[in-house]
């Protein structure tokens, strides 16, 4: 928008604060539109200029604007706004459709977490600006179900404001496990959904991103970052990073195809369908880059039986092992034994 | 900043706003652009007509001679321009302040500021205090998002570049977009497929490169009977299903106790290599995927069909053989 159609949207405004607040000083007008005081002076000099075709004294718009001139031309914020002779420009602009689509949803994800009582004031004020707008309801819905905002987003904030290190207890899927580290954060980032610490993670000794919703406890500590941002790339937890990484292939069936779009994949390739096997069909050869084996295997297990290794081996037959060893698990009839006794 | 533009715009649409009748061309470029030869008149006024009506002033056009259609005039109708009365109580007002809060994408957090500032200008006190509700925070990273909010809101058709698989290539969409909804953090179009002829939902995250708006605002009309919110629903995964009983060993299995209704711990369980605990987990869909991937840290108890799908994947993954079916 070009900045005479800012001033033009401004002046559409201004006008009826002024009408409907009687008296209206500069700076409160200024803080209403979200501009400085000079700008609003600047804008009613503009003003001063406008009205009816004719130009006679009694067509131009009022404005006084000796009154709101201090030393130098400067703005006086306490001075009030007078107009005069701009009455067709007493009510504000009508909202535009956009506008009406946007507050219309967000009052819509207010009213998802609000409650009841709450709830019924949001739809009488939605109700009034449906009557209100120029032109048909928009179709536009938040979310059903308002996804939580994880728990360390509050520490997370504050060791980023403060410039100060983190202590993690951080819940590693590929090992089922929970692991505790001290990490220098550097920025949050959200990608599909989901919010990601960047960090030098000093267990590791090298960049991560950590997922804000894995993330159990996070400990704003006294010692300050000793690591600049933007140092190493960052890897997840065991996709990339810690050193040696090796090109996996894995051959994938069509319930497993999301992978592709999970992960950075290297190259795909799909496997020509046998005639005489219609079971096999839509099959489809991916490479990707993995550093950490349980993390494969982690992988393999969650689309057990929709994808094998096809290259190195020696990972399928781990892959074949950890399948068997969840499987002793499964006794017909199920087996229990009592738990080993604990140290007192 | 140009102020004679601001003055030129300010003084075109306050001349419009005045008339009852259409005002002519001529007459227009007589008054606000006197000095313009007839091309640059031409340029200038068709560029502050766009710039008044993206601002939202309807400029209307119409014939100035019923018999003649070829001189067209223009006028504002001032009721159409204005906003109308809008009565808010205390309440109802601080609602209004709260909703600027919401969006987290940064157009529509303007759009939203402007609409308040409007509504502020109309007389309404929005009181930023009181009221006592989560902030929620509407982000939009995806980004074809701009171009389909604006379809929807003018009801034009769009063409884009789909994936519908991530193996998938990415094929052309024609759409009548009907309405935008959101689940779990992710945008969905609804809309009339034009090529399909069928109702279709999009993952706006799925589209490839640009959306593309094509042809004229107000194309097609939305079927009275879109119901959106069924749509959304429509969208979530089934959360029914029976609850299930899982037994996990001590200290593992932390995604499933975290959505546990209640965990026993120290239960016997098929080996002595660790303690077991007993965790209960309320119906939510199908479970086999995040039980295999916690390998033989975890085993199913009950429902009986939960625990017969894991160990059939279970002998199927261990009987296939290395590069061979998966």
């Amino acid at each position: 928008m070009s900045g005479a159609q800012d001033q033009v949207a401004r002046l559409l405004t201004l006008v009826p604060m002024v009408h409907a607040h009687g008296a209206l000083s500069l700076g409160e007008a200024a803080e209403a539109l979200g501009v400085s005081p000079d700008q609003v002076l600047r804008d009613l000099r503009v003003l001063f200029m406008c009205g009816l075709p004719g130009g006679l004294p009694d067509d131009l718009i009022d404005v006084d604007i000796d009154a709101l001139e201090g030393e130098r031309g400067k703005a006086r914020p306490e001075a009030l706004i007078r107009l005069g002779n701009v009455s067709y420009l007493a009510r504000p602009l009508r909202l535009t459709p956009v506008e009406a689509s946007a507050i219309g949803v967000a009052l819509q994800a207010l009213r998802l977490q609000a409650e009841p009582d709450t709830a019924a004031i949001i739809d009488r004020v939605a109700a009034k600006l449906a009557a209100a707008a120029a032109s048909a309801p928009v179709r536009i819905t938040p979310d059903p179900v308002a996804p939580a905002e994880p728990a360390a987003l509050g520490p997370v904030r504050a060791a980023l404001e403060s410039g100060r290190q983190l202590e993690l207890v951080y819940y590693v899927p590929a090992r089922d496990e929970r692991s505790v580290r001290v990490v220098d954060p550097h920025a949050l980032a959200t990608f599909d959904g989901q919010t990601y610490l960047d960090a030098w993670c000093h267990a590791a000794e090298g960049a991560r991103w950590f997922r804000l919703d894995r993330i159990e406890d996070a400990t704003v500590l006294d010692s300050p970052v000793t690591t600049a941002a933007g140092t190493g790339r960052p890897g997840s937890e065991g996709l990339f990073g810690d050193g040696d990484t090796r090109t996996v292939t894995l051959r994938l069936g069509p319930r497993a195809h999301w992978v592709v779009e999970y992960y950075p994949v290297l190259a795909q390739r799909p496997v020509p369908d046998d005639p005489d096997d219609p079971a096999q069909a839509g099959r489809l050869d991916v490479d990707l880059e993995v550093a950490d084996p349980g993390w494969l295997t982690h992988l393999l297990l969650r689309l057990a039986p929709n994808a094998s290794v096809i290259d190195p081996p020696e990972l399928d037959a781990v892959f074949r092992e950890a399948a068997a060893s969840s499987l002793r698990l499964y006794t017909d009839p199920p087996r229990t034994l009592d738990p080993p006794p604990t140290t007192p | 900043m140009s102020a004679s533009r601001t003055e030129r715009l300010m003084n075109l649409l306050i001349m419009l706003l005045v008339q009852r009748h259409y005002l002519a061309k001529e007459r227009i470029r007589e008054l606000l652009y006197p000095d313009q030869g007839t091309e640059a008149f031409e340029r200038m006024f068709e560029r502050d007509k766009e710039a008044l009506r993206a601002l939202g002033v309807p400029i209307e056009v119409g014939a100035l001679d019923a018999y003649f259609d070829d001189e067209v005039g223009y006028r504002i109708s001032p009721a159409e321009f204005a906003l109308p009365e809008i009565e808010l109580d205390a309440e109802e007002a601080s609602v209004i302040g709260l909703a600027t809060r919401v969006w987290g994408h940064q157009r529509l957090a303007h759009a939203t500021s402007e609409a308040v500032r409007k509504l502020r200008a109309a007389g309404i006190q929005t009181d930023l205090a009181a009221l006592d509700i989560a902030q929620p925070q509407l982000g939009a990273d995806e980004p074809g998002f701009d171009v389909v909010w604006d379809a929807v809101v003018e009801r034009r058709e769009i063409e884009f570049d789909y994936r519908r698989s991530a193996a998938g290539s990415a094929a052309r969409r024609r759409l009548q977009p009907w309405g935008i909804t959101r689940y779990a953090g992710r945008w969905y179009v609804v809309g009339h497929d034009l090529d399909r002829g069928e109702r279709r939902v999009f993952r706006l995250s799925r589209v490839q490169g640009e959306v593309l708006a094509v042809g004229e605002p107000g194309a097609f009309e939305v079927p009275a009977d879109v119901d959106l919110a069924s749509v959304a629903r429509a969208l979530v995964p089934p959360r029914d299903g029976e609850p299930a009983v899982i037994l996990a060993r001590t200290d593992r299995a932390l995604p499933l106790r975290r959505r546990a209704t209640r965990v026993e711990t120290g239960v016997p369980g098929p080996d002595a290599r660790t303690g077991w605990d007993r965790v209960h987990l309320p119906g939510t869909g199908s479970l086999a995927d995040d039980v295999l991937a916690l390998g033989d840290h975890v085993v199913v108890e009950a429902p009986a069909s939960l625990r017969e799908e894991v160990r059939a994947r279970l002998v199927a993954a261990v009987g296939a053989r290395a590069g061979g079916a998966p």
